[in-house]
């Protein structure tokens, strides 16, 4: 164990391990840094920046910065959380999230980290961009009007399920999700089984047939905190 | 037909070696002969360099020079920089529109042009001006408009068209451009005339951990704008693990109202590839890129032909003036994408790909170009650099100002007398600057560009260094009567259309803070809009990705800050409860036209 | 001691967030004891007839009518709170925000797959409040002070974010009542 190092998260001591994030080895500790687009099945992104933190008084995203010893880590002060209930007011304005009939709702990351900050209202205007629905193949979903550009179904089906199914196109506030192929998700080679099928943090990727299975009450976040489970550790 | 396609495809994708990481090259080569990349060519594509369909999509639909629907044989792009708009641009899009029957976004139906708007395109020097294919023109009026459309309509040649040369290089038979170089004041460090290899013999005269410590001791920081030791950023490639390494430079300059790059590609292109070349001799490099922003594209014959020169004097190639030194440039062209000034972005988008920055850790001089140890600088750094070498660390190190040696090159444009580049010493203070290119009169001073700050009378005295105010070159002037909500939404509408859109507060941040500027610009806006921009404006800064995001709530930011009072005179104050943003009768405007009957509620 | 006055209304709503609002089942009885309601359904007062402390708005802003509603609540309310997600995102009835407002019609009233109209017309009586551009959340048209979510909130939400005002207590809703459907 000598390779362990320590560093501070709020004043708390972390013991971190080579090769560590900061999110990885908070995570260990029992500290939850709220994240969208991390996922521990696969690599870094830093893409919705909900993760980010004060290094030394410098921000970085905790995903994808590597944890170092005597580092000096700020997580859940004020001005952050200030800063990430406006990223996630963000995604809630720039697309078009209708809670109320989402086969996702309950058991969705973004909603979940705005009932964490306890967001009444979104404090940005909505945009009301007009976005497509594909539901060409016979299995699977995809509601753009949800997506959070995240990129986890795009690595999940590049780095684990190697299909490439998915990937982005356009910039900006145009940038989206596409399909590996010329019409529609039908032509590519994602199955339902594949992990990004099923690692949407929201409801834009959908399984058919399985939507509302959870009774409201029972699911992921009705009672308890999105980050409660690493909290519990 | 297909077969046409797939032979097509087959050609251009050989000749860059069905490589993958040439997707730039490819899609480029692709759309200069189809016009566009459809969609089936984008499968051949794939096919040929073993990629997937999607990988070509993404890079086809990232860039503003490519695209998938069919465009016009001749693209007008007109550009809407703030200073061309000072410069009644608008008088000259009237025409183009005019002239050939079709609005901004739009393809003629004879399929012959298409017309659009582009960001600063590097001239604002010669406002208003336009891309026409690959040619620039400058000075436009609506007549000359009228002209050019009227030429292409016989010719559909932009090589045609009739101007009058620019001065120096312009002039060359390999540019024959109507661009004027505006070069005002020449410095020690860049303009200065150089021998031909001089300070690339210096260089290879010492060994190469002396060059660095040269470089290190003349304390020659970045040129881009962040301003971090160049000599550092050698050593550290130059030690990082690995035998094959990069030195790439960045002549994508794309901050508006920034063109001294141009300048130095026109006039000092082998100072630049010494520098280059003096870099890859102390990292140990084998190979550098030139990454030319795509406005450029009327330099690479030109500069191609300097390379070959220097490849036929012995400065690059085998056996480097006979010191076994093995090194050559190639030029990677970027295709409309201000993002790629991004040094990760960059690399990125010399590897094929979309021009998303990269996350940081590892940093390029760790793992850059192709996953290899790469050194990313400005045109204007490594020109100092083969400076450096020929005259001397303790020369450099002597001029400027003690945190900043050396000269800057300053971009001027906007309302002053003599726009043009100026290379002086750092120090300078800002008023002197003004004294020099006449613009004794202005309210308001752009530096750094829009990512910079919009500074007031009150900083006038201020000095042009890192130290104080720090810029990539770009300083724009604005004079009096000019609208300053207004210059900060033209560059707001910059950031928005150049955002990478990879990060949540750069992606949709940028739209929401000129979304707010135009509620105030409107008469809508309250007090509470002036505290919201600045806690998005902080929000965007602290959470952004890429110095992009980190920067672009800048120009609302930092006039808000310095011309508090011309956003306080715009705000309204209402008691009532009512939201001023909303407007009832252009909330109702459709239905009035589709029903045909007028508001009960609110006449 | 005179009661604090209750005003309700729903505008491009279903009347679902009234319906939680019946919820509350017997603390009703405790809420008649607290408050009067003034112009709401649920007395049906049709016009306000005086001042209110809490103005209870359910649904979005779809129509001329419904704007001319929440300015008048917030004309006569002290407190105006968005009840429900039509309130304080648009709702369903935000589901054609992406669309145009023609298209719109001529889905409803023409094209749609169950629609039978033979005259093809569609409805433009002077007594049809005429259609926004879009569905407007209530804090777009008028200041809002509270915002509770949820499709429909919870009776339990409702009635202890209404007794903390009442009570001039901070309305620190516990987790389980803060839902978005």
């Amino acid at each position: 164990m000598s390779e362990t190092y320590n560093f501070t998260i709020d004043g708390k001591e972390i013991t971190g391990r080579p090769g560590q994030t900061i999110l990885q080895a908070a995570d260990e500790a029992g500290v939850y840094i709220p994240r969208l687009c991390a996922h521990k099945e696969l690599c870094a992104h830093g893409s919705c920046r909900v993760c980010t933190v004060m290094v030394n008084g410098r921000p970085q995203s905790a995903c994808t910065q590597p944890a170092g010893a005597g580092m000096v880590v700020e997580n859940e002060t004020p001005k952050l959380l200030g800063m990430r209930k406006q990223l996630i007011d963000m995604l809630f304005v720039e697309g078009n999230h209708f809670c109320m009939f989402c086969e996702k709702s309950g058991n969705c990351e973004l909603q979940g980290l705005a009932y964490r900050f306890g967001i009444m209202a979104p404090q940005h205007p909505y945009m009301f961009q007009k976005k497509d629905v594909d539901a060409s193949h016979p299995d699977i979903y995809i509601d753009q009007n949800r997506c959070i550009v995240c990129a986890r179904c795009v690595r999940a089906s590049h780095d684990v399920d190697g299909k490439s199914a998915f990937g982005f196109v356009g910039r900006g506030i145009h940038k989206k999700i596409a399909f590996n192929a010329e019409h529609n998700l039908s032509e590519t080679k994602l199955a339902a089984t594949d992990m990004a099928a099923g690692i949407c943090p929201v409801g834009a990727i959908i399984k058919k047939r399985v939507g509302f299975a959870i009774p409201v009450g029972q699911r992921k976040y009705d009672t308890k905190p999105i980050g409660s489970d690493i909290e519990k550790r | 037909m297909k077969e046409n396609l797939e032979k097509v495809i087959k050609e251009i994708c050989g000749k860059h070696g069905n490589d993958r990481s040439k997707m730039m090259d490819i899609v480029s080569g692709v759309h200069s002969q189809l016009g566009h990349v459809p969609g089936e060519a984008m499968g051949l594509i794939a096919a040929e360099c073993k990629a997937e369909r999607i990988d070509v999509e993404s890079v086809v639909s990232f860039y503003a020079f490519f695209s998938k629907e069919p465009k016009g044989r001749v693209v007008i792009r007109l550009c809407n920089d703030i200073v061309d708009q000072m410069y009644g641009v608008q008088r000259v899009a009237a025409a183009f529109k005019e002239e050939l029957g079709i609005d901004f976004g739009q393809t003629t139906p004879d399929g012959k042009f298409s017309l659009e708007w582009a960001p600063c395109i590097g001239m604002c020097d010669q406002p208003p001006a336009a891309m026409i294919g690959d040619k620039i023109m400058t000075w436009l009026s609506s007549d000359s408009a009228r002209e050019i459309v009227r030429t292409l309509k016989e010719c559909g040649d932009p090589s045609k068209l009739k101007h009058t040369l620019g001065d120096g290089n312009n002039a060359h038979e390999l540019v024959q451009s109507a661009v004027s170089n505006n070069l005002r004041e020449k410095g020690a460090v860049v303009f200065a005339p150089m021998e031909l290899g001089a300070g690339l013999a210096a260089a290879l005269s010492v060994s190469p951990t002396d060059v660095i410590k040269k470089m290190i001791s003349s304390r020659l920081r970045g040129r881009g704008g962040a301003g971090f030791p160049a000599g550092m950023k050698w050593e550290f490639t130059r030690n990082a693990a690995g035998d094959e390494k990069y030195i790439l430079c960045n002549a994508d300059e794309g901050e508006p109202g920034t063109f001294k790059d141009r300048v130095i590609l026109t006039e000092a292109p082998n100072v630049l590839f010494e520098g280059m070349t003096i870099a890859g001799y102390a990292i140990g490099s084998k190979q550098g890129l030139l990454y030319l922003r795509g406005e450029y594209a009327y330099l690479r014959a030109f500069l191609e032909n300097v390379l070959a020169e220097r490849r036929k004097a012995g400065l690059l190639g085998k056996n480097i003036m006979g010191k076994g030194f093995d090194y050559d440039i190639r030029i990677q062209m970027g295709a409309g994408a201000y993002v790629c000034g991004e040094e990760t972005a960059l690399i990125s988008s010399c590897e094929g790909l979309r021009g998303d920055p990269k996350n940081r850790p590892p940093f390029p001089a760790q793992k850059g170009y192709l996953g290899k140890p790469s050194c990313v600088n400005n045109v204007e750094t490594y020109c100092a650099a083969a400076r450096i070498m020929e005259k001397g660390d303790a020369w450099f190190a002597a001029l400027g100002s003690q945190g900043s040696s050396g000269t800057k090159l300053l971009s001027i444009s906007g309302d002053c007398k003599r726009p043009g580049v100026y290379e002086l010493p750092f120090g300078v203070t800002l008023k002197d600057v003004l004294e020099r290119v006449g613009a004794e009169e202005c309210i308001a001073v752009q530096v750094g560009g829009p990512s910079g700050q919009l500074v007031s009378k009150a900083d006038f005295g201020r000095k042009i260094c890192y130290d104080d105010l720090a810029t990539g070159g770009a300083i724009v002037v604005f004079g009096k009567g000019r609208d300053i909500l207004e210059i900060a939404h033209n560059y707001m509408e910059f950031f928005c259309e150049e955002s990478c859109g990879y990060c949540t507060p750069c992606r949709v941040g940028n739209e929401l803070m000129k979304s707010r500027l135009e509620r105030i610009m409107a008469g809508h806006g309250e007090s509470s809009d002036l505290r919201y921009i600045e806690e998005l404006g902080l929000t965007m800064k602290t959470m952004s990705r890429c110095g992009l995001g980190q920067t672009s709530a800048n120009p609302v930011v930092t006039s808000l800050k310095n011309f508090r009072s011309e956003y306080e005179k715009r705000v309204i104050k209402r008691e009532d409860g009512m939201q001023p943003s909303f407007d009832i009768h252009k909330a109702l405007e459709t239905s009035e036209g589709i029903t045909g009957r007028k508001s009960v509620h609110f006449v | 001691m005179t009661k604090p006055k209750v005003a309700t209304t729903s505008l491009a709503g279903c009347f679902g967030c009234h319906m939680s609002v019946l919820d509350i089942d017997d603390r009703i009885l405790k809420l008649i004891e607290l408050v009067d309601f003034d112009k709401s359904p649920v007395d049906d007062i049709k016009e306000f007839t005086g001042r209110c402390l809490v103005g209870i708005v359910e649904g979005g802003c779809a129509n001329e009518e419904n704007v001319r509603v929440l300015q008048d609540f917030r004309k006569h309310c002290d407190i105006l709170i968005s009840l429900g997600d039509c309130a304080i995102m648009g709702g369903i009835p935000a589901m054609r925000n992406t669309i145009s407002l023609q298209e719109c019609l001529d889905e409803a009233y023409k094209n749609g797959p169950t629609v039978h109209n033979p005259s093809g017309k569609i409805p433009n009586d002077p007594e049809i409040p005429l259609l926004l551009d879009k569905v407007y959340p209530c804090h777009e048209v008028v200041k809002i002070d509270y915002h509770l979510p949820g499709c429909p909130p919870l009776a339990d939400t409702i009635w202890q974010a209404l007794v903390a005002l009442l009570n001039d207590k901070p309305m620190d809703l516990p987790y389980e009542l803060v839902k978005y459907d």
